[in-house]
């Protein structure tokens, strides 16, 4: 065997690699779009909420998503707390009192309701998923609380490395911005059965959830010369409804992204000076000689 | 570090680059630290829980007791007979441990309940005393089985090892016989 | 390197202890006079560093579990419980998820390192088979974590390899069934892999220390391959020498490790494990973890059941036998021209299998896992067949020659070793 031999596993390596690497591009193809990936004001290390992004995003999800989608793990307090749409403390009592909550048993054994508390989750449009598919012809709505994290679409090779530097981790509010954006006729060949919607973003391309935004459907609070400072249009209620899933799903984001500006400052000065008091240590041996 | 290093200046440049280590890690041993202890407060929701609770008196006959929970401590309501307050009223105060009126234990125009924390303020068992049939002490109060605390119908520690009145909860009338507990 | 103790205690506290239980005696020598070859890279702060994310991640483990609630109905409310509403409970629970990762890129480093540098051989069999058992028992434990927060990802990963044992004849069936404790994974699986989980790190430590105490008992092999002659002159005494470059490569890793914990916390896991565990829906893609995505793929490239599991078992197993597939004299693969080459073409089979190992089981991909399992096991028969006939190149007499002869490089491209140690003259 030589060196010559070698070289050529090594180049019969690489090949093979590279056929393995490729054949994505050709399966990307056949199945869904890429969302375009939107400008987000929580990407990035120095990332933050949109306070009043998150508050419209609030209302259309209240007026519109709530009536069928779930956000059982997301408090009416979540509203007020530092980092989330910011209402204040008595804007989401009042919010909350505004639900019938089922508490009980009381002495009696029996439930009851009474109005809703900051404490208590959103409550559920169904109770549970056996009634929400019955309700909606066997399709289950899923729940909001954390579906921006469950929600993605495949990156690909290389994209996926440069990823890691780049930080992008949007692809959960980009796919659900498409998907909201991305209903159409269904193009010829495709014949949709009662119940069915096409979308070009979803996987499969049929999806039970008719379209649920139109342009002007949610009022947005006015700004002061009486008009919304947003458009009020199903791209806009797209995009800031993203957003609160957003937050809904990772609720202490700009949390984590400011304490991970201190901690890397931190780890990089004290790297720093590691770096310089091994160089001292290392540049005598233990008998005071030179290190070489 | 067995060796001197050979100039002065070297000496302190190597001190103040080892102090200036040594100080940015302790800094950050101390830092790792406040997660890792602040995870053991309450969390926002047990927090959050503990808002406060409204309560109906009416259902609670003359001479009975229930109990409740609010931000999970134990609550006794006593619906207390005209002699239980009487009693409690004709103490005097100056042979108490835990020197407290009945009035200060109680909202004037409301005295026939006695609204208090039910653990006993020894080591924190429950004490007997609300059910009919259990014993009440000797003072027609509660009586703490565990070790034998008596308190009276005012809920104030009379004889045992207590050293404490059983503490009343913040609370108000917000009508004739319903309160708000917190 | 156990040789005579060179700790003195000097209080009176001090010698008391140690006629007693000379503990202070056994961290002063191990720890501090310890000594470690001078010419020792970077590559060798990643002990340190697995000895720091096996600490890290017991201490945020045993927290987790303090809020945690092990049961199929409120294990995943629980972890979102932890990320929302307990204090710092966000930052506890993703320095537990991505450590695991991390823990796994340090070991995988680590092995690598052993594999170039020929660690593996003697002296050190027994140290480099305790590495491998570590190895195996870190899996165990990543893949039953994995499955605690009762995902879609927990509950089919756990599925999945659950039911590779039942590949086995006869007796197959009943071990699963044993496994699971029921006829499907559920709650008792969950129960059970949670109390294994909070087991198997404390016997991974029993092992370190051995690992430890192997290693301290036959001494740190180093770049060159060459083994201590002359102690005096070849090693450096543990602190602070190593102590100050540990600590420095480990706050390097750290800065890595906050990158994902802070700003890409959900970069290294599946988005399919934020949605509930579901027995009636499998996900469209099911892959583990990233670190099994290597034996994943050779699992999947035999087209038999039994086949699959056996050949998953023997790349991992067939690690252990490496001090006795490599026939060469010389440890350092730096001199061996032939070995080094199969190192890098072995990484890049590595690397190439675990890509394969996220793709789908379909068409080329299935192919090339077969192509690649064959290298795999392929480098072990080329590294017993090179050693035989392959002409090393000539090793340096000793450490200490081996760093003067790089020092006396210095200035020409190799600045490497050199930058480890400035010159005196340096700040002129």
């Amino acid at each position: 065997m030589s060196r010559t031999s070698f070289r050529l596993a090594l180049t019969g390596l690489a090949a093979g690699l590279s056929l393995a690497l490729f054949q994505p591009a050709a399966q990307a193809a056949e199945g869904a779009p890429k969302p375009p990936a939107l400008s987000w004001s929580f990407a990035g290390p120095f990332g933050t909420f949109d306070r009043a992004q998150l508050q419209r995003g609030f209302k259309v999800y209240k007026e519109v998503c709530a009536a069928c989608h779930g956000a059982s793990l997301v408090r009416f307090r979540n509203l007020s707390q530092p980092g989330g749409p910011e209402f204040s403390a008595g804007q989401v009592a009042a919010l909350a009192a505004t639900y019938q909550i089922k508490d009980g048993p009381n002495d009696q054994g029996e439930m009851f309701e009474r109005p809703g508390r900051p404490a208590d989750a959103f409550p559920s449009p169904f109770p549970n998923e056996q009634a929400a598919r019955a309700a909606q012809g066997g399709a289950y709505p899923p729940d909001f609380s954390v579906l921006a994290k469950a929600r993605t679409y495949t990156r690909g090779f290389p994209t996926f490395i440069f990823d890691i530097f780049t930080q992008y981790q949007e692809q959960g509010p980009d796919y659900i911005h498409a998907l909201l954006t991305g209903y159409k006729e269904p193009p010829a060949g495709v014949t949709l059965l009662p119940g069915q919607n096409y979308n070009e973003f979803m996987p499969g391309h049929l999806i039970a959830m008719p379209n649920p935004l139109s342009d002007g459907q949610v009022e947005y609070p006015k700004g002061a010369d009486g008009k919304s400072p947003v458009p009020e249009t199903a791209d806009q209620y797209a995009r800031d409804v993203a957003a609160f899933m957003v937050w809904m799903a990772e609720p202490h984001l700009e949390a984590r992204k400011r304490l991970g500006m201190q901690v890397m400052l931190f780890l990089v000065i004290f790297a720093g000076l590691l770096y310089y008091t091994k160089k001292k240590v290392w540049s005598r041996m233990p008998d005071g000689s030179p290190a070489h | 570090m067995a060796h001197a290093t050979d100039t002065s200046t070297g000496t302190t440049r190597r001190d103040f680059l080892m102090l200036a280590t040594g100080a940015a890690g302790a800094v950050g041993i101390g830092a790792v630290v406040v997660p890792l202890i602040s995870q053991l407060a309450p969390d926002a929701q047990t927090v959050a829980a503990g808002a406060p609770i409204d309560l109906d008196l009416s259902p609670v006959a003359e001479g009975q007791a229930i109990k409740l929970f609010w931000r999970g401590k134990l609550i006794f309501v006593r619906h207390r007979t005209k002699k239980e307050v009487d009693e409690a009223l004709a103490v005097d105060i100056a042979t108490l441990r835990d020197p407290q009126t009945d009035q200060q234990r109680t909202k004037a125009g409301h005295e026939r309940f006695l609204i208090v924390y039910g653990n006993c303020t020894h080591l924190g068992c429950v004490p007997l005393g609300n059910a009919p049939g259990e014993p009440k002490g000797d003072y027609d109060g509660w009586f703490c089985p565990c070790h034998g605390s008596h308190y009276d119908s005012s809920g104030r520690i009379r004889k045992g090892p207590a050293p404490l009145n059983l503490p009343v909860p913040p609370y108000a009338f917000t009508a004739d016989t319903k309160i708000k507990i917190g | 390197m156990s040789g005579h103790s060179s700790y003195v205690p000097k209080t009176g506290i001090e010698r008391w202890l140690d006629a007693r239980l000379p503990i202070v005696r056994l961290a002063h020598d191990s720890a501090v006079s310890y000594p470690v070859p001078r010419n020792l890279n970077y590559l060798w702060t990643f002990g340190g560093i697995l000895v720091f994310m096996l600490v890290a991640q017991i201490v945020t483990g045993i927290i987790l579990v303090m809020h945690y609630t092990p049961h199929a109905t409120m294990a995943f409310n629980s972890v979102e419980h932890i990320m929302r509403d307990v204090n710092y409970g966000w930052l506890l629970r993703y320095l537990h998820s991505n450590g695991a990762s991390m823990f796994f890129v340090a070991v995988y480093v680590h092995i690598f390192r052993g594999l170039y540098y020929g660690s593996y051989k003697a002296p050190r069999e027994v140290l480099w088979i305790l590495g491998v058992v570590i190895f195996l028992l870190m899996m165990a434990t990543a893949f039953m974590g994995y499955v605690l927060p009762w995902g879609q990802m927990s509950f089919w990963g756990a599925t999945v390899i659950t039911n590779l044992f039942s590949a086995l004849p006869v007796i197959g069936e009943t071990i699963v069934t044993f496994l699971w404790g029921g006829y499907s994974v559920d709650n008792p699986t969950l129960n059970r892999f949670f109390s294994l989980h909070y087991l198997l790190p404390f016997m991974i430590f029993g092992v370190v220390v051995l690992h430890v105490w192997a290693l301290h008992h036959v001494g740190q092999n180093n770049p060159t391959g060459v083994e201590v002659k002359n102690v005096e002159k070849d090693t450096v005494p543990f602190t602070p020498y190593a102590t100050v470059k540990d600590i420095f490569g480990m706050v390097v890793f750290m800065i890595v490790f906050a990158w994902f914990v802070f700003y890409q916390p959900n970069y290294m896991g599946h988005a399919d494990n934020y949605i509930v565990a579901n027995p009636a829906a499998t996900p469209a893609h099911i892959v583990p973890e990233w670190y099994f995505l290597p034996f994943y793929a050779i699992l999947r490239a035999i087209p038999d059941k039994l086949g699959g599991v056996l050949a998953m078992g023997s790349a991992i197993v067939v690690l252990a036998f490496l001090p006795w597939i490599d026939t060469s004299k010389v440890k350092s693969m730096s001199y061996r021209p032939i070995a080094r080459q199969l190192f890098w073409a072995f990484l890049a089979v590595c690397i190439g299998l675990g890509y394969l190992g996220a793709m789908p089981a379909e068409g080329g991909y299935v192919i090339a896992s077969q192509i690649f399992t064959v290298l795999y096991f392929g480098f072990f028969v080329a590294l017993f067949v090179v050693g035989l006939f392959e002409r090393p190149k000539a090793l340096p007499t000793s450490i200490a020659d081996a760093v003067l002869a790089a020092s006396a490089k210095n200035g020409s491209a190799a600045r490497m070793a050199a930058a480890t140690a400035a010159e005196p003259n340096v700040k002129g």
